[in-house]
């Protein structure tokens, strides 16, 4: 065993090397973050999440969204994130801190989500690209997610207030109606709050990041 | 150098290590037997969901009526299935039959290796039922709940046990380079697991710091498991088939350091660009660089040591399928180095061209060399042989051509889409069509794939239920043998 006892001891202290470096030393340095007043407004930023927006995150969750979108602006000198409007600035670490689970993604399947609370604060919108991404984006390759709507019989004296209003070809036709579930709710309100770089932020004031990256 | 070096002509010894190998594997039979079998089983459920997945892909109204069956479902399933259903149930057996056969100890507990076989699938029955019913906790290789984890877990603490055991009762005398790639895997694995799960899904850190512990989680995922159980069987099974030691023992020492320490260095190139401090990301793109060292030196001697040889490979299942993973292993690490540079980076980031290399890892390397090392063991385990060398011959091509083609399509249109995304002009729904028939000749290229694991698990099937006892013949792809060299 005397021999194998040093192998042990030198293959644990190199996979240790990576774990002070790559997990340790983020959690310090990444992992204490606090709110800041917003300058402007002298509002706490990042902004937390509401209790709906914490369950529409979950939904998100559930649902995989995070495989096709990321939620991240890389700078200019790197990427078209910033030309594309998908932040006026890159995002910085401490927007995610209320997040509570970083969603950051690898893969840009579908466009970058990091602000799209303020690209686009439609909820109709968002209802209709959800029940068929192809009513407002022909030829995405986004799945539509019918299961997070309600098809009910339409009751003619007393139509839902909140009925979807679905174009020729699309829905289970004229007789019913499509309303967003509960989940459905929160999953948009949680997209509407989505404006991880809609702020200036000390670390990364808008103007210095663009001119950076000139 | 080699202890039974003296003892190769006396026919007393040669009849004494027989009869210790055949003890062994037959102390490995249920324990081996149940990881291998159940692996097979993953991979087959990973393979159907990796399909509906790429389907998806390009006709996005398939099955999308079930949330169960929603892309964002099944593409986390597919992963895990194939990670630690697959690659990690198959590598647990394999791993434990080579130290087993190193240490020249037979496995002394093999009814709890049993339980831990048992466990460890639930564990994935667990897991994936969570995923596919919405539990996924959406954190890239770590998608199985909180309570999948502890399944995991326990099965791997009596894996490590049995192998702590296997080190302890081995005679003394030289410890063979698998064997320390395998026993390091075996330690290495479970502590990514703990620490990663822990801190990213039971207890998780502030959100800004997940994202480096999960990618140091992911990339050794592949790099400190998979790749040493692969190499480590590689290693074993090279020099075995071909009857000649490998070309350098100093190389294979070296190649070992230098992995366990760069490697375990390299997941942050998943976060270029990202909010993170510079030193992070740059940490890691030298340490990927590096990688060239360990890539470099384990090339020289799987490489070498088959020079003269290469034509053993028309007749060993074991050794082409193990040759073509080694050679995978040398070009998937050289492209890992090369994505790690920032400006090409910029390119290749967020598009299906990562999926690529990560499958050219996973499968071209990693699942290639399992399926060679499965090839080698279980006529060993049973005492029989594999029954059809028409259904090798079916599951070596398919899967060879299958992935080559799913690799090139997938490359291809990942630059496209890389290039693309960087002009700020290209509209994003042009960039989404401009992979569509990338996308589909991925779907061709995975149900090629999928039908080399359907002949594989006839194959595997067969093998179990038919009675025939060993010919003593080895079920090689041709009948002629070119000369009396041990092949298996």
């Amino acid at each position: 065993m005397s021999k194998f006892r040093y192998i042990f001891i030198g293959f644990m202290l190199t996979f240790l090397s990576s774990w002070v470096g790559l997990v340790l030393m983020p959690v310090w340095g990444l992992g204490n973050f606090e709110q800041t007043p917003d300058p402007a407004t002298g509002e706490m930023i990042p902004p937390k999440l509401s209790s709906l927006e914490k369950e529409g995150r979950d939904v998100y969750i559930a649902n995989g969204c995070v495989y096709c979108h990321s939620q991240q602006v890389h700078p200019a000198r790197v990427r078209t994130d910033i030309a594309r409007g998908w932040g006026v600035r890159r995002t910085v670490a401490r927007d995610y801190m209320n997040q509570e689970v970083a969603q950051m993604g690898t893969m840009r399947t579908g466009p970058d989500l990091s602000n799209i609370g303020v690209r686009n604060p439609s909820e109709t919108w968002h209802y209709l690209h959800l029940y068929n991404p192809q009513i407002t984006s022909k030829g995405s390759n986004m799945p539509p997610f019918t299961f997070l709507f309600e098809t009910k019989k339409k009751d003619p004296e007393n139509p839902a207030k909140d009925a979807l209003n679905l174009p020729e070809g699309f829905g289970p036709g004229a007789d019913y109606e499509v309303t967003p579930s509960h989940e459905m709710r929160a999953l948009v309100a949680y997209l509407q709050s989505l404006k991880l770089s809609a702020y200036e932020i000390p670390e990364a004031p808008a103007a210095r990041i663009e001119s950076l990256a000139e | 150098m080699n202890p039974e070096k003296d003892q190769q002509h006396d026919p007393e010894a040669i009849e004494k290590s027989r009869q210790q190998r055949l003890e062994i594997d037959l102390a490995a039979r249920w324990p081996v037997g149940i990881f291998i079998g159940s692996s097979i089983f993953w991979l087959l459920l990973g393979s159907a969901l990796a399909i509906a997945a790429s389907i998806k892909l390009h006709d996005p109204a398939f099955l999308a009526e079930n949330p169960w069956l929603t892309f964002g479902r099944v593409r986390p399933a597919h992963l895990n299935i194939v990670a630690y259903g697959w690659l990690s149930t198959a590598g647990i057996g394999i791993g434990l039959w080579i130290l087993s056969r190193l240490c020249r100890a037979p496995i002394r507990d093999n009814r709890s290796l049993t339980l831990a076989a048992a466990l460890w699938n639930m564990g994935n029955a667990v897991g994936t039922w969570g995923i596919l019913r919405g539990d996924s906790t959406a954190v890239e290789w770590l998608e199985y709940p909180t309570y999948a984890a502890p399944f995991l877990l326990v099965s791997f603490a009596f894996v490590m046990l049995e192998s702590v055991g296997l080190i302890r009762r081995r005679p003394p005398g030289h410890i063979y380079i698998s064997q320390w790639y395998i026993m390091a895997a075996f330690f290495w694995f479970p502590s990514l697991y703990f620490t990663a799960h822990g801190l990213l899904v039971l207890a998780p850190v502030q959100a800004p710091a997940q994202p480096p512990i999960n990618w140091w989680f992911a990339h050794n995922a592949l790099g400190l498991w998979f790749t040493p159980i692969g190499l480590g069987a590689a290693y074993y099974l090279i020099p075995k088939i071909i009857g000649r030691p490998i070309h350098s023992y100093y190389l294979s020492v070296i190649g070992f350091w230098s992995l366990a320490f760069f490697y375990a260095w390299n997941g942050m190139h998943h976060l270029i660009g990202g909010p993170f401090p510079a030193w992070l990301i740059t940490a890691s793109v030298v340490a990927s660089i590096m990688m060239f060292i360990p890539v470099i030196t384990v090339a020289i001697n799987h490489h070498f040591t088959m020079v003269g040889h290469f034509k053993k490979t028309i007749y060993s299942p074991t050794l082409r399928f193990v040759v073509f993973g080694a050679m995978c292993y040398t070009l998937a690490s050289f492209q890992g180095s090369t994505m790690a540079i920032r400006s090409l980076n910029g390119i290749t980031h967020f598009t299906h061209y990562t999926i690529a290399h990560a499958h050219l890892g996973a499968y071209g390397f990693a699942t290639m060399v399992f399926f060679g090392s499965i090839y080698y063991i279980m006529p060993r385990l049973l005492e029989r042989e594999w029954p059809s060398r028409f259904l090798i011959r079916i599951h070596f091509w398919s899967c060879a051509i299958g992935f080559i083609a799913y690799f090139i399509f997938l490359s291809w249109g990942g630059i496209l889409q890389g290039i693309e995304m960087n002009q700020k002009e290209t509209p994003f729904l042009e960039i989404v069509a401009l992979t569509m028939p990338y996308l589909k000749l991925r779907t061709v290229a995975g149900s090629l794939m999928t039908l080399g694991h359907l002949a594989f698990a006839v194959s595997f099937c067969w093998m179990i239920i038919s009675h025939r006892a060993s010919t003593g013949e080895p079920t090689l792809f041709s009948k002629r043998i070119p000369n009396p060299d041990p092949i298996s």
